[in-house]
């Protein structure tokens, strides 16, 4: 290795460990503050656990032998993709919209730390409970409603992953929307309703005409929750898996794209 | 171009700078100026005149839309990375999150930076180290903005912008302030700030520009600035005396007069010559002018007169 290559390494490393004390610094900073809200801990929390029950009713008139997960699989990938939308994007939305309005992002911009340092760092408190939710929620699901480890666990665990990410980027965007933490509560509900009905959290997939069904694989968190599911069912390869997780990879690209274009530091003067 | 390859010793060059909101209004309309390094430089203005709009292009927060900035002799908004190090700032309206505390706070931004000097320090310097464990949203509002400059200075910045740095605090407050700002200036820290109160201004600027509807109205020392208003002098004259008792105006010097009651007031560019006219005039005919007041322009009345002279010609 010459010189030259010796010093462009060492500065690589000198801008990563400087990228990644400035992520802990925000996320711990983040992280003090989500504590401190105990309405938002608590909706994270406890959703993702009790929604889960009040679509069991549909799931058990359902005969999902041969089609599908059981009952114990589903009502597992119904909590994960609860704690995608509760945990991560409904209370990031808020966190956004407020740091946006009381001009914390605006301060944050006059500092070392870059944009997308800024959204990533915010962010990490809220991704990273939705991961401890939901491994513990499949955890949970393993001992209390016998769904055993999963079949092919780095579906489940890719979808986890492509879950918080997607989840993550789209209250981002979902934030230039927002005027105001209370409006958070209206504007991130297009996507918890099209989750919930079209990718197969409160309507099973298996109850709707294939067509339509495989229309619906296309809505931004449809492949997370395919995959999560998949997890359990060892059914999805092959093309139809390079689909699933193109079509995730296409809406992180839409959002990260619209989010450089159209992401607001500040709110309207 | 180097990072301290800049031109001249200035570490602030602006050129040609513009800057149009959506929707179309014009904020900066092509202003340019520098500031050398270790001054203190003060953009005055009216509301509304593009004073923060153009420190906020300065601290890179936007980009222009025409025109050229540079700091260190780099682009503040397309080379951050670069700049930010040695930059420190303190914006008109900055938020912090309010659950923080102010020592966590500011934790957090020496965190983030990649030198800062220690949070006990600096909280000490800007006399919040008694409300370290206070939470931000308990402060008061002069409080803030004392936490803003401590976050400002967290890094020894070599280039400080101050965006009205003592909006919101007390007399006292405002004195620590500035002393603080003085005392920055001896280090060969560079200070670009803006503010409201003149007279501070034109006590503590090395070089100042006048903005007003997003043009600079005048620039140079306050001296400069004040030196190309006229005078003034104002007397009231005795019972039975009148302004045109008093020699031809305009052979003294007065550009121009007003009366009220029995107290004229002159203004005039050539202060001395006008003055001693006045009381050659007065010696001669035995007038006494009571209440003699005679005294170059004030910044205030500088600015004043730049304002009042700009809306006559919009």
């Amino acid at each position: 290795m010459t010189t030259l290559d010796l010093a462009s390494s060492e500065r690589g490393e000198r801008r990563t460990s400087g990228r990644v004390r400035r992520l802990r610094a925000l996320a711990r900073a983040e992280l003090t503050l989500l504590l401190r809200n105990r309405t938002v801990v608590l909706t994270a929390l406890a959703v993702p656990l009790t929604l889960p029950f009040c679509v069991r009713p549909a799931l058990d008139r359902l005969d999902l032998s041969g089609r599908g997960p059981g009952v114990g699989a589903a009502l597992t990938t119904v909590a994960v993709g609860f704690s995608f939308l509760f945990a991560v994007h409904t209370a990031l939305v808020g966190t956004y919209v407020a740091r946006r309005e009381e001009l914390v992002l605006k301060r944050l911009r006059t500092g070392e730390l870059t944009d997308a340092e800024i959204l990533i760092g915010t962010a990490l408190p809220a991704v990273a409970l939705g991961l401890v939710q939901s491994l513990l929620l499949c955890a949970g699901g393993a001992v209390l409603l016998h769904t055993g480890v999963p079949r092919a666990p780095g579906l489940t665990v890719l979808g986890v992953l492509l879950g918080l990410v997607l989840s993550a980027a789209l209250a981002a965007l979902t934030s230039v929307v927002t005027r105001s933490v209370e409006g958070a509560q209206v504007t991130a509900l297009p996507l918890v309703l099209a989750t919930m009905i079209g990718s197969g959290l409160a309507v099973p997939v298996e109850s709707l005409p294939a067509r339509f069904a495989r229309g619906l694989e296309l809505l931004p968190l449809s492949p997370a929750v395919r995959l999560v599911r998949a997890g359990w069912t060892g059914d999805l390869g092959g093309p139809e898996l390079l689909r699933t997780i193109a079509v995730a990879l296409v809406w992180i690209a839409v959002a990260v794209f619209a989010v450089r274009r159209w992401f607001r530091w500040e709110g309207r003067r | 171009m180097d990072i301290d390859g800049h031109s001249g010793g200035n570490v602030i060059e602006v050129t040609g700078l513009r800057r149009v909101y959506a929707g179309g209004f014009e904020a900066v309309r092509g202003i340019g100026f520098s500031v050398a390094r270790g001054e203190i430089f003060a953009l005055l203005g009216t509301n509304g005149a593009g004073k923060t709009s153009t420190v906020e292009l300065l601290e890179g927060l936007a980009a222009p839309t025409a025109g050229r900035v540079r700091v260190f002799g780099r682009d503040p908004y397309r080379e951050r990375a670069a700049v930010r190090p040695r930059t420190g700032v303190m914006l008109q309206e900055g938020g912090f999150p309010a659950g923080l505390t102010v020592a966590g706070t500011a934790r957090m931004w020496a965190d983030c930076a990649r030198r800062a000097r220690p949070v006990a320090d600096i909280l000490a310097r800007v006399g919040l180290a008694a409300r370290a464990g206070v939470r931000v949203g308990q402060l008061s509002g002069g409080e803030r903005r004392r936490l803003d400059l401590a976050l400002a200075l967290l890094t020894d910045p070599e280039v400080l912008f101050l965006d009205e740095p003592t909006a919101g605090l007390d007399a006292e407050g405002r004195r620590d302030t500035w002393e603080l700002v003085r005392a920055l200036r001896a280090g060969g820290t560079t200070v670009l700030l803006t503010t409201h109160y003149l007279e501070e201004a034109e006590g503590l600027a090395d070089r100042l520009a006048v903005l007003h509807a997003g043009r600079i109205a005048a620039i140079g020392t306050p001296a400069e600035v004040t030196a190309s208003r006229p005078s003034r002098i104002s007397f009231e004259l005795p019972e039975g005396h009148f302004v045109g008792d008093l020699p031809p105006l305009a052979a003294i010097g007065v550009d121009d007069h007003e009366t009220e009651g029995r107290t004229v007031r002159l203004r005039t560019r050539e202060l001395q010559r006008t003055a001693t006219e006045l009381l050659l005039w007065a010696a001669r005919t035995g007038v006494e002018l009571r209440r003699l007041d005679a005294r170059s322009a004030s910044l205030e009345e500088a600015f004043l007169d730049i304002a009042r002279e700009r809306e006559a010609t919009v």
